[in-house]
């Protein structure tokens, strides 16, 4: 396990270890920023990018396959960029790790799991505010949901639609 | 720090109440709800000290949008806030004199 | 009217129970008040000046007497005895308690209520032309559009965070009576000029507050199966692109206007067309199941006349003036939709008390099929009233002090809050109000002076509409005084257009004076038959100015 400097990450399973590293110099997974990408992605070992809410989508499409992890900041809580960001690299394949890097409260965990979100990293403080059972509580506040098209469980277009007997 | 950008002198400390919304005026004891109760503070040291319990008492989650009101004395030493916004906000809605502080407490500054 | 089946009543559940979970996280700290503001603003609570405010959404404005029993009985449980009509088709209370909201919100759910994106930078409560299905000029009901909308924007995991608020209005009639074109989106229900087939005009980046825009047509015709994916693609486009940097630069209409129609209309292309639409879209299933709640009511095969409602109005002068003004052709013969008044002269525009919520329950109940609606300018309407229950109906209109009759005239005036109430206004509105009212209270003059929309704000954000006001009065404050500015020109319909500041700005006992100056000059050069409005259009607002001189004179 990599020492106390450790991010925790927020997952739909719990807390969880972060594997990867912004240090340069080290063996683990790197995260790396997008303009550093192109050289780390020359290099061995899984590598992960950390982008800003405003990069296309489709910059990050020729990278895809060699791509484990894409991390989208939030710079606020309200800033809801990242959401639609998630869904566009979703929509283009984006099958690795996607995390949501940022100031997000308990209330929002569901959106970002169901516009792709995997995981989230919260700055130190708001972890210690909002501990991980509050997160859980959230999600599961939230069974219910009217969007198709997002990954979420209690669909209720497909409820009815099942419901009529076209399930 | 740079110091807060206080309001002129003399000023009053209001806020509404986290639970309930009323407005809500410093003491020195603590709140109270009657607008003429507010402790007036006259020097900026005073000013400063209610400016800090502004932020206090937000923290300790007994208040909202706590903040220092520059005000006028009226015939009998009461603080009757200069600007128009918080006269209302003191008082009630004009147009409806039965409710609001107007209805409970004889609002400095109301006529 | 539509009725919640087993998932709507559980999701508003989840979120009543989630919003007395985040009051208590609130509570022990859990979550800051910056955090916690966003959350209680997405139920409707606001911190107003005295008080909270909670503003519960009326969808489309339709209603049902249980419904406004219910209200009636928060009002008197958990408030001060009333509520207030807003400008886009919700009710507010002035004095909850935060502790109490939860309870609240639980009292709507009982009724298929909810307070849900009222307020908060999302997609708010959906409006739609409050007579619709009943405009003879309609070619298809709004309502079932406006309930999908509803339910797709609800708690919409990725646009529940956007740059700014978002408002959208719906109608389906060729007369404009759901301001569409100053909303963020308009939507109007069109038949294809070749194929005949029914589907959306998709308009965008309509707007008021500081800077008002007139919306422009981002799509002439869309499919009716492909709206969730439209509106999906187009609201994309703006939580990505949409300014964050100035609140005051972030409703979508600044980007339009930025960016210009042609290239948002690309680039919301270009997003539609790689979305998946049969995963996003509602299928046609879903579609006709919501549009048979509001298939028509049982209406009896009428004669157009009714021989009791022509003589009662022949005998009763009273009754045939609130005839001519507050009854609206109803498409089926023998019935009309009936404006009930909310603007009593010299009183508080929009504000009803809790007893008289129940006597239009009742009304509603007994002629009008369960059914009434709140308006966009405050006021609300009884749909399908047979013209042989009239007469009833304005009897007990009357004992409950509701029967003015004055919809669209002088008096019919719109006023937000204003800094009675408000915490962000600039100055009072509903004093200004009063006093125009007041003014103009004789019920002959009104009728002489005809339709005449007067709007009034207490701030740049002009939930007033004062934009598109005939005439149009904005607050503000002036070196430390109550100001007040008037516009002329103003229409929210399909001859939108903005007002024109007329002047320097008058002292609120000036503006009755301002306001019968510009109506003498109206009435001086009017040719026959025309209206206020036209006659502003003709002359243009300059041909007014001088009306105000003697106001600003004093003024200065």
């Amino acid at each position: 396990m990599p020492p106390e400097t450790a991010i925790t990450l927020v997952t739909r399973e719990g807390l969880k270890p972060d594997r990867f590293r912004r240090d340069l110099e080290t063996s683990a997974p790197r995260l790396v920023p997008l303009d550093t990408l192109e050289n780390a992605l020359a290099s061995n070992g899984e590598i992960g990018v950390e982008i800003a809410n405003t990069v296309k989508a489709e910059a990050l499409l020729p990278h895809f396959d060699r791509l484990a992890l894409i991390a989208i900041a939030f710079p606020a809580y309200g800033d809801g960029r990242g959401y639609s960001l998630a869904k566009q690299l979703r929509a283009l394949g984006f099958t690795g790790t996607l995390r949501a890097v940022g100031p997000l409260i308990a209330d929002q965990f569901h959106y970002a799991l169901a516009c792709g979100f995997d995981e989230i990293e919260l700055p130190a403080a708001n972890a210690a505010r909002q501990p991980e059972p509050q997160w859980q509580a959230a999600l599961a506040q939230r069974s219910l949901s009217y969007q198709r098209g997002y990954d979420q469980p209690g669909n209720i277009l497909e409820r009815r639609r099942a419901r009529r007997g076209e399930g | 720090m740079a110091a807060p950008k206080l309001p002129p002198l003399p000023v009053i400390l209001l806020a509404n109440d986290l639970l309930e919304g009323e407005v809500v005026f410093r003491t020195r004891a603590g709140w109270t709800r009657d607008p003429r109760a507010a402790l007036v503070v006259h020097d900026t040291e005073g000013a400063e000290r209610l400016d800090t319990e502004a932020k206090a008492a937000m923290a300790r989650n007994e208040v909202v949008d706590a903040y220092l009101v520059d005000v006028a004395l009226d015939a009998d030493g009461l603080p009757v806030p200069r600007h128009f916004r918080e006269r209302f906000k003191i008082s009630g809605p004009s147009n409806r004199p039965d409710l609001g502080k107007q209805a409970e407490y004889a609002v400095p500054g109301k006529r | 009217m539509y009725r919640y089946d087993e998932f709507d009543e559980a999701f508003v559940r989840e979120r009543v129970a989630q919003f007395r979970d985040q009051v208590a996280r609130r509570l022990d700290g859990s979550l800051a008040e910056d955090e916690f503001r966003p959350l209680r603003l997405k139920n409707g609570l606001y911190l107003q000046l005295h008080a909270y405010m909670l503003r519960v959404a009326i969808p489309y404005g339709t209603l049902r007497a249980a419904q406004l029993r219910q209200l009636a009985r928060i009002a008197e449980e958990y408030d001060r005895g009333y509520g207030h009509i807003t400008t886009r088709q919700n009710i507010q209370f002035n004095w909850p308690k935060l502790k109490d909201v939860p309870d609240i919100l639980g009292l709507l759910a009982d009724v298929e209520m909810h307070a849900i994106q009222t307020s908060g930078n999302c997609i708010r409560n959906v409006t739609a032309d409050h007579f619709a299905g009943v405009a003879a000029d309609e070619i298809e009901d709004p309502r079932p559009l406006a309930e999908l909308i509803r339910q797709w924007s609800s708690a919409h995991p990725e646009f529940s965070y956007l740059p700014r608020k978002f408002k959208i209005a719906v109608t389906g009639a060729a007369e404009d009576r759901a301001a569409v074109r100053v909303h963020d989106i308009g939507i109007r229900i069109v038949r294809h000029p070749a194929s005949g087939e029914v589907g959306y005009e998709i308009l965008v980046g309509g707007g008021l507050g500081r800077t008002p825009m007139i919306a422009k047509v981002v799509r002439e015709f869309l499919p009716k199966g492909d709206l969730l994916a439209y509106l999906e693609a187009l609201m994309r486009v703006y939580n990505l692109e949409g300014r964050r940097d100035n609140k005051y630069k972030a409703r979508v209409k600044i980007l339009v206007h930025e960016i210009g129609i042609e290239e948002f209309r690309a680039r919301v292309e270009a997003e539609f067309a790689r979305l998946d639409g049969p995963s996003i879209n509602a299928d046609p299933a879903e579609q006709a199941r919501i549009a048979a709640y509001f298939a028509a009511p049982a209406y009896e095969n009428l004669l157009p006349e009714s021989g009791t409602f022509e003589a009662a109005r022949a005998a009763n002068p009273d009754f045939a003036a609130f005839v001519e003004a507050n009854t609206f052709p109803h498409r089926v013969p023998g019935y009309a939709a009936l404006t009930i008044s909310l603007k009593p002269i010299g009183g508080a525009p929009g504000d009803i008390t809790a007893d008289q919520m129940r006597v239009v329950a009742d009304l509603a109940e007994r002629y009008s099929f369960d059914e009434a609606r709140a308006t966009h300018i405050q006021n609300l309407v009884l749909p399908h009233v047979r013209k042989a229950d009239l007469f009833a109906v304005w009897k007990a209109l009357v004992a409950a002090d509701l029967a003015t009759a004055n919809a669209g005239l002088i008096t019919d005036i719109i006023a937000c809050p204003g800094l009675d109430y408000c915490a962000l206004a600039t100055a009072r509105s509903i004093p200004i109000a009063q006093a125009i009212s007041t003014r103009f209270a004789d019920p002959v003059r009104q009728r002489e002076i005809g339709p005449l929309p007067i709007k009034i704000s207490g701030c740049i954000n002009a939930c007033g509409h004062h934009h598109v006001g005939a005439i149009g009065i904005l607050g503000l404050e002036k070196s430390g005084k109550e100001s007040y500015q008037i516009t002329l020109g103003g229409d929210p319909g399909e001859k939108a257009a903005l007002g024109d500041i007329l002047g320097p700005g008058l002292s609120a006992d000036e503006v009755p004076d301002a306001i019968e100056r510009i109506v003498a000059r109206y009435l001086d050069t009017r040719e026959s038959g025309e209206s206020f409005s036209d006659a502003v259009r003709r002359l243009g607002p300059a041909a007014f100015k001088s009306a105000l001189a003697k106001e600003v004179h004093d003024a200065a």
